[in-house]
């Protein structure tokens, strides 16, 4: 039931709890109560909206950071994670295997701010070795949506 | 001059569907739930293979049969999901869409004057096809409190002596309805008894949501009687690929693969190729189609009984068949009303035999969303035109 629940509203998280009863086949009651435990839980951890932002006037700058760290004594790589993952700038922080240790996407309102965030709050700290960012020019899909085109439906209205 | 037409296909009736899809056709922004084909793209990882060998300029013609790996990975599939055993030499024919294959069938195992037994409401081609194969299709009109399913006693009273052919087609459209183990198990006997072949049209095989499709040429002494038909278009969404297949037995697949020779040469390459892809890697992607589709069927069934219009619950396929009788109104006149008022298409359940009278097809092959605002539209509808 939690995991029906969970991939169905993976890619529309708009569905009511009496929409999603009637299409599981479950009680409208039994769907809220297990929604409010996945939330409860932190396994449903909000309900954000996919936004494609370059249809909107305001500019917004997404950026992609390498970061290399030095692991801390007992803490690993969690302590340092956690440090810049508070900022409000980062959008994702993740671990990596290969070439560097951390994946760090920020976003802004200008070039300027994403650089001067990276300059004067992430490289200086202690942990961090160096830092590589990476600026995103477009973004196509997110969250397995496509961001770009519109699909329109080319099915004939009525065939057999 | 002489007329130039044949009587025998100028005494085919037109589509039902035709009519209504020049009316819909006409209409500016109407939601339509009249469609018979998924709303799914092919998987792209399927489309990608098809662009591959266009790319390596695979351009040529197959044999007659179609390709050796696809026919293997057809039989492969078959027996992995169906527990069907064919040969891929001799009893796999790769055809046009299952469309071709049902023609094929027909042509290949009718004479003049016998008759083949066309269970209703179905897909429009059976009757048209075994007309033009020389045969006199027979109408068995199924029945609404049967949930559709064809009954033993439907069967035994349809057969004469000139019986040579059932069409059996479920998962249905457009009933949704499905025959289950037991439900065939109490007519193979009447087959065999009776000596008849089936042609049996499991185009939805993968879309039915109760249990696993069982297919009847799995009965003792079935496998020898009939002709599976099956294709790629509703369970790979590749509708506009123009794939389908045949299996059985060697005598039959040999003449049908002789007209198929003479006619169509072979199947689209390119879509040979995107199927063989579509048969090795395909079945997640079957699977996760047939879960969305799972949650509209029910999304749609509680809509329509709230609304007052009763629906049996239909296990296949991608339609639902609501009752209307209640509104007093044929099928066609709701649909054309509906249409005008609400600007919604639906197919009236006439299109696929007389006795589809009372009931309208609905796709739910639409996402979510669209469903929802077309059922709101309609619920107003029933509202405001009931009594």
């Amino acid at each position: 039931m939690r995991e029906e629940i969970l991939s169905a509203i993976d890619k529309n998280s708009k569905l009511s709890a009496a929409d999603l009863a009637i299409m599981l086949g479950s009680k409208e009651e039994e769907v809220r109560t297990t929604i409010k435990e996945l939330e409860d839980e932190h396994i449903i951890c909000g309900y954000p909206t996919l936004i494609n932002w370059d249809k909107v006037k305001r500019e917004r700058v997404t950026a992609l950071i390498e970061v290399k760290v030095t692991p801390q004594r007992g803490l690993g790589f969690d302590k340092i994670a956690e440090r810049i993952y508070q900022f409000d700038e980062v959008q994702s922080v993740y671990l990596m295997s290969g070439g560097f240790d951390l994946t760090v996407i920020i976003e802004g309102k200008t070039m300027r701010e994403v650089a001067n965030f990276v300059a004067a709050k992430l490289a200086p700290m202690d942990a961090i070795q160096s830092t590589a960012t990476h600026f995103v020019l477009k973004k196509y899909k997110e969250h397995g949506l496509p961001l770009v085109q519109i699909k329109q439906d080319e099915r004939m209205l009525i065939s057999p | 001059m002489r007329n130039p037409l044949s009587k025998n296909v100028v005494n085919i009736q037109p589509s039902g569907i035709r009519k209504f899809f020049d009316i819909v056709t006409e209409m500016k922004d109407a939601i339509s739930l009249g469609v018979g084909e998924p709303d799914f793209d092919t998987p792209w990882h399927i489309r990608e293979e098809g662009i591959y060998s266009l790319e390596k300029g695979r351009t040529f013609y197959t044999s007659n049969s179609g390709l050796k790996e696809l026919r293997i990975e057809i039989c492969n599939y078959l027996h992995r999901r169906f527990d069907l055993q064919y040969d891929y030499e001799h009893e796999t024919l790769v055809t046009v869409g299952g469309s071709e294959a049902i023609d094929l069938a027909l042509r290949a195992m009718v004479n003049p004057g016998d008759e083949v037994l066309i269970p209703q409401p179905c897909y429009v081609s059976y009757h048209p096809c075994a007309i033009l194969a020389g045969a006199n299709p027979v109408v068995i009109e199924l029945k609404g409190e049967n949930d559709f399913k064809l009954t033993r006693s439907e069967l035994i009273s349809a057969i004469t002596d000139k019986t040579k052919i059932l069409v059996l087609a479920f998962p249905n459209n457009p009933t949704g309805a499905i025959m289950d183990y037991d439900d065939l198990k109490d007519i193979v006997d009447v087959i065999i008894e009776k000596d008849l072949y089936v042609i049996s049209d499991e185009i939805y095989s993968e879309l039915s949501y109760k249990e696993k499709h069982v297919s009847i040429a799995t009965f003792p002494g079935m496998r020898e009687r009939t002709i599976v038909i099956n294709g790629f278009s509703k369970s790979y969404a590749m509708t506009g690929w123009r794939l389908g297949y045949a299996t059985g037995p060697a005598n039959i697949i040999e003449q049908m693969t002789k007209i198929h020779q003479f006619a169509i040469m072979c199947a689209p390459t390119t879509s040979q190729y995107a199927a063989i892809e579509a048969l090795k890697n395909g079945d997640s992607d079957v699977e996760m189609m047939k879960d969305a589709y799972d949650k509209r069927r029910r999304f749609l069934v509680h809509a329509f009984n709230n609304m007052g219009l009763t629906c049996f619950e239909p296990f296949g396929a991608f339609y639902v068949f609501p009752c209307i009788k209640s509104m007093n109104m044929s099928s066609d006149e709701f649909a054309t009303k509906l249409l005008m008022e609400e600007k919604v298409a639906v197919v009236p359940g006439t299109a696929f035999g007389a006795c589809g009278e009372g009931y309208l097809r609905i796709s739910y092959a639409y996402s979510i969303d669209n469903l929802k605002i077309a059922m709101e539209r309609i619920e107003k509808f029933v509202k405001r035109n009931q009594g």
